[in-house]
């Protein structure tokens, strides 16, 4: 019993963020911008959390703007300009690439390319050696019994 | 010597990144507004819905602008500090968001008013354009209408000490901030 009224509670928890102002877009394409969107930003109070997901009063408040403009026919670009300019990169989840995201951005491609240049020097330096020299290579066990 | 290099380098690298990611705090987020002027807006105000306060009221002097709710416990905590604030002349404005009226009034009443005017923000409209995100917040907003400082919590004579007065020392020149004088050892 007690059991099924937190399975209640919690169903009733997961669906106040969503349910209290559901997009109704008759266009279903606009539904689903409004759904990307929503999930793409961040709730600029809760922080770990998206606006679709938050159940604060400033994600709902963001939810509505964004459906308002939406309607109004604002692009995806221009309404997260919109945030960006109030709320500053952070409610982005998915940085811009600016100068101060280059690190973000590139950094994963530094990081393969100084560990693809190591692992081509290691393969030179074994390329030197012989295969049947018993000291350097604690794989080789020796010959099969 | 190379094996011993490579492996000092990155444990001074990482260490390097460690010490600037530990001490940054995840919960500072900086104001998108610093350092750039005050959104326009025009509100009703709390106490005289037929009368406007906006940004026409805070530009041309060094004014506060208060973020606060009934429903915000954290507001109740700050009052008496900006009550202090208000009598040593620091011009305060309060931006009442998403709140109703009668029981704003009532919080006046009870509590005393710090606020030189207060803009009546029901559904939190206004608010999105300053980058408002609950309450308590307080803008530092400087004579030329840009915004030199925003702080998120609850206004105390610590934070006054260590955020606003320096700014306000900096910023203003004898004339621009009359209340200095009295405010700035609270």
């Amino acid at each position: 019993m007690i059991r099924a009224i937190w399975l209640l509670a919690m169903l009733l928890i997961a669906g106040v963020a969503a349910s209290d102002d559901d997009a109704d877009f008759a266009d279903p394409a606009l539904n689903q911008r409004y759904w990307s969107l929503i999930h793409e930003i961040r709730c600029p109070l809760c922080k770990n959390e998206s606006i679709a997901e938050s159940g604060a009063p400033i994600a709902s408040d963001l939810r509505r703007e964004i459906r308002r403009k939406l309607a109004d026919g604002a692009t995806d670009a221009e309404i997260k300009d919109f945030l960006v300019q109030r709320y500053g990169d952070f409610v982005l989840y998915r940085p811009r690439f600016t100068p101060e995201t280059y690190a973000l951005w590139l950094g994963p491609f530094v990081f393969l390319a100084i560990g693809g240049f190591a692992f081509w020097r290691v393969l030179r330096v074994r390329r030197g050696q012989t295969l049947d020299d018993p000291v350097d290579d604690p794989l080789d066990e020796g010959p099969a019994p | 010597m190379w094996k011993f290099a490579i492996p000092l380098v990155l444990l001074v690298a990482i260490g390097v990144f460690f010490y600037r990611g530990l001490s940054l705090d995840p919960s500072d987020v900086p104001s998108a507004l610093l350092g750039r002027p005050i959104p326009e807006f025009s509100l009703p105000s709390l106490t005289d819905p037929d009368r406007s306060v906006g940004s026409q009221d805070l530009k041309g002097k060094v004014v506060l602008l208060n973020a606060w709710g009934t429903w915000c416990i954290e507001c109740r905590h700050e009052h008496a500090f900006l009550l202090q604030l208000a009598r040593a002349g620091v011009p305060i404005y309060g931006f009442n968001l998403r709140d109703d009226r009668a029981s704003a009034l009532d919080w006046l009443a009870t509590l005393g008013n710090p606020y030189v005017a207060s803009a009546f923000d029901a559904d939190a409209t206004g608010a999105l354009d300053w980058g408002i995100t609950a309450a308590p917040e307080t803008f530092l907003i400087g004579r030329d209408g840009k915004v030199l400082f925003k702080h998120i919590s609850p206004m105390t004579a610590a934070v006054w000490q260590r955020d606003f007065v320096p700014i306000l020392q900096r910023e203003c020149a004898s004339t621009d901030c009359p209340f200095l004088a009295a405010a700035g050892g609270l």
